[in-house]
């Protein structure tokens, strides 16, 4: 059988030992090849946690220094760690942990990393070779439980096997829809010896992924879009993923066309710029939202439709024509049929359709300035905003603003999960790519800390926030020692409204108000339970408690100003703040909702 | 809901089947049979499965199928298009008053008996979901003690094979 040979992927910069053609090939232990590889493949930083079935591999650690090893708390926070790695900087992030529990632990993070289309390398220990499948001490079959969840997976029981698995993973991980790629390897494996030799042979033939578009369907789509009245660009996390903003924002400005970024896609395109309309969705802006739900053509790129965005599908954008751009073939038709699908990497349709689109305007005058005046009308008429909580306290928006603007635009911001994420979202002015990262398919909480942390790490010179809520905070701040032993600096701000808000704000408007285990104590009013202060204190942090809004930039400034160990502020504010605008779930995005009880007033069809 | 004959050209890699058995389980689709065999190619499979979906899951179904590292290939056969088969293994009640009604119907599906006890026979047959299924309600009479039965196998017919068509390009 013929197949093309897959390039090997290798590291950006040269200088690694290679021995001659002429030599025999160096004999590395199981271990050593594990390292040596990923070094061949220009990997500079790992989060791991040892234990039983790893031991090898941390003993041949210690041999080198080519790669810097974060020691993690809790496997958990290796694998958000290595998410908030490649979501700040575009790298593969790789998280080692041992067998059994130390590799279910990973499981969270894998899930996650599906989900956002995060290029994770997981490498887990298993146990000999010889017992696996007899319930052996730390044994669990961690290729088989992720599964679903990985976009592929390799158990490896032989030393010579190690640099070519671990080699397609990174190249499976890396191309095509980015995911999570664990490589599950015996005991035995990293203990015994072999010959290193590299670059190994790659066998994928079932691996093909597209990225070339077909020149036709580009066609049809920049014909489209200069006949289109009320065109939309609604752009996914995709276009993130494939570094292609300076080439949206090329199209953009080359069509004028009004452009809308999901969650995944804050910072895609510029905050600040005039066409954009902000985020869609559930919680998106009531330009956004509308934008969509009454376009006459929508260009997807790389988004998925998903639900949080679209409402009740069936409803959405209904006099719509689709174009849907996505490297993921199974993605276009999966929830709404595309009139023109496109299946290609997001910077190569995106330029293709430029050139395209300047082909197609020397036979149509496109025509948008009645959806331009409509459109601007309801972003002036709906701006994003907050109204003061009704029992003084803080406004956790105004929290979230101000870090924003004092912190600015070439900082990484990095959301858990809830209404704080949603605040993050809306209130902070996100100008460049891969400064917003996020929990958005999965919806982890507990995924800010560590995602911190790995950003950091990533991108040391930036300002790394992780804005966090009082319930995530709890699940995952045992990472704080692994920032203070490591001089990791991150600064964390607790969004401290005792209590799990997002549930609860679903049960104060569907639940009659009824709030069933949504307190957490930990705020305004309340025992305290932890006190955030004093953990941080404890963790070796700098801990700040902010009560007040005159505070608040005081408080932001001197964590700022805080680089030689972790900040955490706490922010009391108000539980009763609320997310708007907001979808209800399960309804037509006609019925966005501005602020409790306030539809927008819209043109009737 | 329609039934189609999916063919998919694998990589012999542990774990495969539960990749793809596992990827109709979670995406909600529902096979009706699967058989999996070598192929013409040493270290490749091939898996037919019958599925129970309409059109646009189907193409679902296979999008995702494609998405699976392992997998080359996979082709729809269309019925009119391809031969398609179904064995069946079959332990009937047979003694000295029923046995040769038995056979008769043997002789007439053109199945064969491939080993006879004082009380029972077991019958192969082979042929297409129908026949298999009508074989099955001729003997429902004499007492079926077991049945079994392999999922349905499918080929193109005339000369092209898939095989050739996945690495020719």
């Amino acid at each position: 059988m013929t197949t093309e040979p897959l390039p090997v992927p290798s590291a950006p910069t040269p200088g690694a030992p290679t021995a001659p053609a002429d030599a025999a090939p160096e004999i590395l232990t199981g271990s050593g090849a594990i390292l040596r590889t990923l070094k061949m493949l220009g990997v500079t930083d790992v989060f791991g946690l040892p234990g039983g079935a790893v031991i090898p591999l941390y003993d041949e650690l210690m041999n080198q220094d080519d790669i810097r090893h974060i020691l993690v708390r809790h496997e958990q926070g290796a694998g958000h760690a290595a998410e908030g790695y490649a979501s700040s900087s575009n790298r593969v992030g790789v998280a080692i942990a041992t067998s059994g529990p130390g590799a279910t632990n990973l499981v969270t993070a894998i899930a996650d990393a599906y989900m956002d289309s995060v290029p994770l390398l997981a490498i887990t220990g298993q146990v000999f070779s010889t017992l696996m499948g007899t319930d052996a001490f730390q044994e669990a079959d961690i290729v088989g439980i992720t599964m679903p969840i990985t976009k592929h997976s390799f158990l490896v029981k032989r030393p010579e096997d190690i640099p070519a698995a671990l080699a397609s993973a990174f190249l499976i991980c890396n191309t095509g829809r980015p995911g999570p790629v664990l490589v599950d390897i015996t005991k035995d494996a990293q203990q015994m010896s072999a010959p290193f030799i590299w670059p190994p042979k790659l066998d994928l033939p079932g691996y093909r992924p597209i990225t070339k578009a077909h020149g036709k369907q580009v066609q049809a789509a920049a014909a489209l879009l200069a006949e289109a009245s009320k065109p939309v660009f609604y752009v996914g996390g995709g276009v993130i993923r494939a570094q292609a903003s300076p080439e949206l924002l090329e199209l953009a400005e080359l069509t004028g066309t009004p452009i809308v970024t999901t969650l995944m896609a804050r910072g895609a395109f510029p905050d600040s710029h005039e066409q954009h309309l902000g985020m869609p969705g559930m919680h998106g802006t009531v330009a956004a939202v509308l934008a969509l739900q009454e376009a006459d053509l929508i260009i997807a790129l790389g988004a998925r439709f998903d639900d949080r965005v679209t409402g009740k599908a069936s409803e959405f954008a209904p006099n719509a024509t689709i174009v849907h751009v996505d490297v993921d073939p199974a993605e276009i038709g999966k929830i709404r049929a595309a009139d023109v699908p496109i299946v290609g990497d997001a910077k190569d349709v995106i330029a293709d359709l430029t050139v395209a689109y300047r082909e197609a305007i020397t036979t149509t005058t496109p025509d948008i300035s009645e959806w331009w005046t409509y459109l601007r009308g309801l972003r002036e008429k709906f701006p994003l905003g907050y109204s003061e909580p009704a029992d003084g306290l803080l406004a956790p928006q105004y929290v979230i603003k101000r870090i924003g603007e004092l912190t600015g635009p070439e900082g990484v911001y990095a959301a858990g999960v809830g209404q704080h994420q949603m605040w993050a979202a809306q209130f902070i002015k996100y100008e460049r790519p891969n400064s917003w990262l996020n929990s958005g398919g999965a919806g982890t909480m507990g995924y800010s800390v560590p995602a911190a942390m790995g950003a950091k790490v990533a991108e040391p010179d930036r300002v790394v926030w992780s804005i966090d809520g009082d319930g995530c905070f709890q699940m995952t701040n045992q990472e704080l020692a692994t920032c203070t032993i490591n001089n990791i600096p991150i600064k964390v701000a607790i969004i401290n409204n005792s209590s799990l808000g997002m549930v609860r704000q679903w049960q104060s408007l569907f639940y009659d108000g009824r709030h069933s285990f949504t307190d957490l104590n930990t705020g305004h009013g309340t025992a305290m339970v932890p006190d955030f202060v004093k953990m941080a204190d404890a963790y070796g942090a700098l801990g700040i408690r902010v009560t007040s809004a005159d505070q608040v930039d005081d408080a932001i400034k001197l964590a700022l100003a805080t680089n030689d160990r972790p900040v955490v502020i706490d922010f009391i504010v108000s539980r009763d703040a609320m997310v708007w605008p907001m979808v209800p779930q399960g309804v037509s995005n006609s019925f966005v909702q501005y602020a409790k009880d306030h539809a927008p007033t819209w043109e009737e069809e | 809901m329609s039934t189609h004959v999916l063919s998919l050209l694998v990589e012999d890699k542990p774990g495969l089947l539960t990749r793809v058995a596992g990827l109709f389980a979670r995406r909600g689709f529902n096979i009706e049979s699967l058989a999996v065999g070598h192929s013409e190619i040493p270290g490749l499979s091939r898996i037919t499965i019958l599925v129970d979906v309409e059109d646009a899951p189907l193409e679902q179904v296979t999008k995702q199928l494609n998405k699976l590292i392992n997998v080359i290939k996979i082709v729809e056969l269309d019925p009119s298009q391809s031969v398609q088969r179904e064995h069946l293994l079959v332990k009937v009640r047979a003694d000295n008053t029923t046995r040769s009604q038995v056979l008769e119907a043997v002789t007439l599906f053109r199945a064969r008996v491939v080993d006879v006890a004082t009380d029972a026979v077991v019958i192969e047959v082979t042929g297409d979901s129908g026949k298999v299924a009508a074989f099955l309600r001729v003997l429902e009479p004499y007492g079926i003690k077991e049945i079994a039965q392999s999922g349905l196998l499918a080929i193109g017919r005339g000369s092209k094979s898939i095989t050739e068509r996945v690495f020719k390009n």
